[in-house]
């Protein structure tokens, strides 16, 4: 529709000019990125030349070798084990964590920031690493492997607990302190029954999380099924690898259903 | 003997000036309607009460014991003997309605939480549950979760968990104020039964002028913090409870003049 009065009022500009700290992030983040592609020499030669590659690696997979699959199934077995195990124990070690990280259940300023401080050291660190510095100290296996899942997870679930138990309703907590409640009965009366399908939630996407993990977490020595790959791509067994490759993805993808389909029922 | 006994109450919110100055005795058994506009102070008195908010300066005493300068056992402890039945009525809706009169005793029990849980509780403290609920008519729902409950029903089960916790005094922060008339006048009628039947003493606010007409032994108003009525129920006119509506009432708005009282106080 057009207006037959000439307007007296300018238009506004259909882009808002940038300022000068946007021009000048923009440009730091050009010369990284320019600097960045250099630095890691990624030219479309050596792409080409890695497509190659992997069509030789895929040309030696084929097909794959399903000998000994007994052995895999064990290996397979053992990262369950390292996941499951981990998990658990995360979890169980997360709740006391997240009580002292949330603001609401926190007894003092102090405890809530050390304890979310420690929490995201635990986060911040990657599994990998943790499993690096576990098979220092307790050697390599899959006792390496718990434990750097058990760290991650409480990085993970402690953080998740803290926010929903932050997120709770006061009525129900102030009502029971009403009733002459102490700190621990109204947490485990009000607190915890209306956080536990989240947790459980919470709990069950760790264990998808700590699988994935526990697979990689073999490649540094810490035991399970990437202990195999890591012989068999060290020893150009290309078709045991890729047989174990298709091995961690019908377990892993077949877990995920299982756990979704779990949690969709507890929440 | 006084049941409570307030003398000069202060209290603040930050800058807030919110109770000013306030003088109030209820004897034992007695049932005083505290009546008053939203934000004139009604709920911080009643959260005064029992601790829930600690007051400033003043003093109140509950059975002839100060609240004042108490151990955290001891505030518990003081708190065991006032029941409080909320608006919102604060009931943990995950657990079953069971479980919520169950948590009645949780200040009365050594080991709180655990022997409060429907699992540990002794076949004593689950007898008196049931007996609890079957006061407020609703055993049949004893097994059902909270949620599945109608605003009235969830209204009985606080009276239920009062009822369970021993209370001497039943403090009321408008109990029918989310019901429909119907459930709310059935609900009035239950509270002031049950609390006949024990010589419970009750502090509670209404918005309701009918129902302070009928069931308050006393009628007490406040205005901006202050009490300006004070009298047995028969001397307090429908015209006196509805001035407390008008002109300045909240505690949040500047004061032009003090609030003049409407009717001499009687004790």
């Amino acid at each position: 529709m057009s207006t037959n009065r000439p307007l007296t009022t300018a238009l506004p500009p259909r882009f808002k000019r940038p300022s000068l700290f946007t021009w000048g992030i923009a440009l730091a983040f050009l010369a990284l990125f320019i600097q960045g592609a250099m630095a890691t020499n990624v030219t479309l030669e050596r792409l080409l030349r890695g497509v190659v590659n992997l069509s030789h690696f895929l040309g030696r997979a084929f097909p794959p070798d399903l000998s000994n699959l007994d052995v895999l199934a064990w290996s397979m077995f053992e990262t369950l084990n390292i996941a499951i195990v981990g998990v658990t124990i995360g979890v169980i070690l997360s709740l006391p964590f997240a009580l002292l990280a949330a603001r609401n259940t926190a007894p003092a300023p102090w405890v809530r920031i050390l304890t979310r401080f420690i929490v995201s050291t635990m986060r911040t660190i990657p599994d990998l690493i943790w499993a690096l510095i576990f098979v220092v100290a307790v050697g390599l296996g899959p006792m390496a492997g718990v434990l750097a899942i058990i760290m991650d997870t409480i990085g993970f679930a402690a953080r998740f607990f803290s926010e929903r138990i932050e997120e709770v309703h006061p009525g129900p907590s102030e009502a029971l302190s009403a009733t002459g409640a102490g700190k621990l009965s109204v947490i485990g009366g009000a607190i915890l029954p209306e956080t536990l399908a989240s947790m459980t939630a919470t709990s069950l996407y760790s264990v998808e999380k700590a699988l994935r993990s526990a697979v990689t977490l073999g490649l540094v020595g810490a035991g399970g099924i990437g202990v195999e790959l890591a012989a068999a791509m060290r020893l150009f067994n290309f078709d045991r690898a890729l047989t174990i490759i298709l091995f961690i993805l019908v377990v892993v993808i077949g877990f995920e259903q299982l756990s979704s389909q779990i949690r969709k029922r507890v929440i | 003997m006084n049941a409570i006994t307030i003398t000069d109450l202060h209290k603040y919110y930050a800058k807030l000036h919110v109770l000013r100055g306030l003088n109030l005795s209820v004897t034992q058994g007695e049932c005083v309607i505290l009546l008053g506009a939203n934000g004139c102070g009604k709920s911080t008195l009643m959260r005064c009460l029992n601790g829930l908010a600690p007051h400033d300066q003043g003093s109140i005493h509950i059975l002839g014991e100060p609240l004042t300068g108490l151990s955290a056992a001891q505030l518990r402890r003081l708190r065991q003997k006032i029941g409080v039945v909320f608006q919102q009525f604060n009931l943990v809706q995950n657990v079953s309605v069971f479980q919520n009169v169950l948590y009645g005793a949780l200040g009365q029990q050594r080991l709180g939480l655990l022997t409060s849980l429907s699992c540990f509780a002794t076949i004593e403290l689950r007898e008196r549950a049931m007996a609890a609920l079957e006061r407020v008519g609703l055993a049949h729902k004893a097994q059902a979760e909270c949620r599945e409950l109608s605003g009235g029903q969830q209204q009985r089960v606080a009276i239920a968990r009062t009822l369970m916790q021993d209370a001497e005094i039943i403090i009321a922060d408008e109990p029918v104020a989310s019901l429909d008339p119907k459930a709310g006048r059935e609900i009035m009628d239950l509270l002031l039964d049950v609390v006949a039947e024990r010589g419970m003493t009750v502090l509670c606010t209404l918005h309701q002028l009918e129902f302070a007409q009928q069931y308050g032994d006393r009628i007490v108003g406040m205005k901006a913090g202050r009490i300006v009525l004070d009298a047995p129920r028969q001397q307090v006119a429908l015209d006196d409870m509805q001035q407390l509506y008008q002109g300045e009432t909240r505690v949040d708005q500047p004061l032009l003049s003090t609030p003049t009282r409407l009717t001499p106080v009687t004790h």
